[in-house]
């Protein structure tokens, strides 16, 4: 009886609980509440998924530097070996625009399918379906920071420092690179539900986008001093690289981690390569911290759109 | 009383594509909704519940009673309408709760958990008596696609029941589980009911929704055709079975047969002393010729089923035209109550329901010994 009347008191009065309103419309507001209030879930999801994905094998997450590891030996053996671009350090400058790119690549291809994935708990059980997607931008997160401690040991190795004033502004554009890619996997996950082919698009899609950002090239070097003379309609050519929201992250990692804006080539004429704008540090920051603003606009109409979409989940799985 | 559950107005309607394909391609190259239908699964659903109240939903396959749960746990969203819910909610859906299967019943307990909006800790404190209540202390380690659909129920309840829910919402799961676990997860819900926490419940079996609810809610077709007390909603269900059961083409109209008109008894009243006898008499109009077998069930007020007779046992057959069955218990050693009684007539197989009658008649026992129980047992005892 003790027992019985002590649990009793515990309970909340009805009127102080937290009020949940199901109904066809959700606010961003409501939206942003019920993700906050489950953000344990996200750090869940995100060591679970690593989890069932290296199990399997004795190696585990050592699987995941499989992958990277090969596209990196690829570049590298195509354009400095083969190609002999020779471009001085070019591991360092490959994995600096790498690390950003299987970033994208990560989040915005696993993103994509992971309602659809994740059927079992989607159709089952209630909670914002958004942490879902934001998931994967955690589990990339995890892969990015492996390889970054990576190429950090790399770089230890062949004594080659980064611009160390200038590392602060990684994190800012890693928090713009997650907004972007936050965004784009929060809409694509949702438009996957409806059209189940989505993700092949996708995959296809991020292929040119990779030969549209300068990772395996310079933008400065074969880009900008190419494009410019072009004019169209009072816009450089140049210019229109960077509506692409990766280019600039990826030549801000490029700046920091290569470091150098001309190098001696390799080549036997030992020409001088121009690999980097030889723009200010304050012009860096401002590029990102726009970045970060676009980013978060974006997220929201992403969130915005998921809400739309979502309410059908369930039943269309 | 501030409702915990308040479903104000809600529709449901799914839409169902006929030739609409699910993929880019097609969609890019065939522009336009193609052919679609519309089900509606709820139609301008209202009711609410209260604090320490349980409440039954019941009625056939089909008529929406999932697709309600759903929209309460939020995993469906209603087309129109809303649903306010005060307090935490854990839900128990169909088939579990959303496991991941490649991981183990550890990890998922987390997972899970934390989907229920719990803190790492929270689940820490409360893993033990998670596992222990699933009694799955040597397959916790073990990956979920290993475990039995029971194992897979047990994991799923222990988590849901023991996270401290304000209100539980539970769909026909309990039906997995042996015999013992489903006395255990019983025992639990009373428990919860003590603790006046708020219990949704969907089940088929109406002795489980007699023993377990205050009050239950009859969907038909997206409807609500009944809020009431337990036994009035059944009677309003049955009756609402009976009225609509198929007709087999041969023996067309063989489902409502009869009528039953009346129930009574020789003295005209319904209150006896324990371990007298009771005479009923019921008074029947038959649409036709045929043969069955009486049935009668005994409620306790609590909703617990004190006899219901073999339906094979006592044979009757009919000819078109009014009859009286007198009904003759020679013996009545129930202690002390009220009990409500339904009878009614089956088919020749034992399954068919011919005539229903719920709560016909409540049947008064006065009992002026001192044993307990349901039933004043008549024993006797001699020393050699
Ligand atoms: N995802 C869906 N898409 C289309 N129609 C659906 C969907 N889910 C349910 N329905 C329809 O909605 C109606 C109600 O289904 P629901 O599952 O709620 O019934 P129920 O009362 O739970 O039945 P049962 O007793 O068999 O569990 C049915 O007609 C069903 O076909
Ligand atoms: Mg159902």
């Amino acid at each position: 009886m003790i027992k019985e009347e002590a649990s009793l008191s515990l309970r909340t009065p009805v009127d102080e609980r937290p009020v949940r309103i199901v109904s066809a419309q959700q606010s961003v507001v409501s939206q942003f509440k019920s993700i906050w209030e489950t953000r344990e879930l996200l750090r869940h999801l995100v060591f679970s998924e690593i989890k069932i994905k290296y199990k399997a094998s004795k190696l585990g997450v050592v699987w995941s530097m499989f992958n990277p590891a090969l596209t990196l030996a690829i570049y590298y053996l195509v354009f400095h070996i083969i190609v002999n671009n020779g471009v001085p350090q070019f591991v360092i400058f490959l994995s600096a625009g790498l690390l950003v790119w299987n970033f994208v690549i990560n989040s915005v291809s696993t993103s994509t399918g992971i309602v659809v994935d994740r059927a079992g708990i989607v159709k089952k059980v209630a909670f914002p379906r958004e942490i879902l997607a934001f998931s994967t931008i955690g589990t990339s997160l995890v892969y990015f920071g492996i390889q970054l401690g990576v190429t950090a040991l790399y770089m230890v190795i062949v004594h080659q420092a980064p611009i160390w004033s200038m590392l602060w502004i990684l994190p800012i554009s890693l928090l713009a690179l997650c907004l972007i890619c936050g965004a784009i996997g929060l809409f694509l996950s949702a438009v996957n539900v409806y059209m189940r082919d989505t993700r092949h698009f996708v995959d296809v899609f991020l292929m040119l986008w990779f030969w549209l950002t300068p990772i395996v090239y310079s933008y400065q070097h074969t880009v900008a001093t190419k494009l410019h003379s072009h004019v169209l309609l009072g816009i450089h050519l140049n210019d229109i690289f960077f509506i692409n929201p990766v280019t600039p992250i990826v030549m801000t990692f490029q700046k920091v981690l290569y470091a150098h804006a001309y190098v001696r080539a390799t080549t036997p004429d030992h020409s001088i390569l121009n690999m980097l704008p030889n723009w200010s540090e304050g012009s860096y920051v401002t590029m990102n911290l726009i970045l970060v603003g676009v980013g978060a606009a974006a997220l929201l109409v992403a969130l915005k759109i998921f809400g739309r979409l979502e309410g059908n989940f369930a039943e269309e799985l | 009383m501030t409702a915990v559950i308040e479903v104000s107005e809600v529709n449901k309607r799914f839409r169902i594509h006929h030739e609409r394909s699910k993929s880019l391609k097609e969609r890019i190259i065939h522009p336009g909704q193609g052919s679609y239908s519309d089900v509606q699964a709820l139609r301008d659903v209202n009711f609410s519940v209260g604090t320490q109240e349980t409440v039954g939903i019941i009625g056939r396959n089909g008529s929406g009673k999932s697709t309600l749960l759903k929209c309460i746990c939020g995993v469906l969203k209603p087309t129109s309408g809303q649903i306010l819910i005060r307090g935490t909610l854990a839900g128990l859906l169909e088939l579990g709760a959303g496991f991941q299967h490649e991981l183990s019943g550890r990890d998922n307990v987390y997972l899970s958990g934390s989907m229920l909006g719990l803190s790492t800790k929270t689940i820490d404190r409360l893993f033990d008596s998670i596992v222990e209540f699933s009694e799955l202390e040597k397959f916790i380690d073990t990956e979920v696609k290993f475990y039995s659909s029971g194992m897979y129920l047990r994991l799923a309840f222990s988590v849901a029941v023991n996270v401290d829910p304000d209100i539980l919402v539970i769909d026909e799961i309990l039906a997995v589980g042996d015999e013992r676990f489903a006395t255990k997860c019983i025992d639990r819900i009373g428990q919860f009911q003590k603790e006046g926490r708020t219990i949704l419940l969907v089940s088929h079996s109406a002795d489980m929704i007699r023993g377990l609810c205050h009050r239950a809610v009859v969907l038909d077709q997206g409807q609500v055709i009944a809020d009431g007390p337990t036994g009035d909603s059944i009677r309003v269900f049955r009756e609402r079975m009976l009225a609509d059961a198929p007709k087999p083409i041969e023996e067309a109209a063989s489902a409502g047969s009869a009528t039953i008109e009346a129930v009574t008894t020789p003295s005209g009243r319904f209150n006896i002393l324990s371990g007298q006898r009771l005479q009923l008499n019921v008074d029947l109009v038959a649409h036709h010729g045929f043969d069955g077998h009486f049935m009668m069930e005994m409620f306790s007020t609590e909703g617990k089923l004190v006899t219901r007779t073999d339906p094979m046992m006592n044979s009757v057959s009919f000819s078109p035209g009014p009859h009286r069955i007198t009904v003759d218990l020679p013996e009545v050693p129930l202690t002390d109550g009220d009990y409500d009684i339904n009878l009614g007539l089956v088919g020749p197989d034992g399954y068919e329901v011919l005539a229903w009658r719920e709560q016909v008649a409540k049947l008064q026992v006065t009992y002026n010994g001192r044993g307990a129980g349901w039933m004043a047992m008549p024993i006797e005892v001699s020393v050699n």
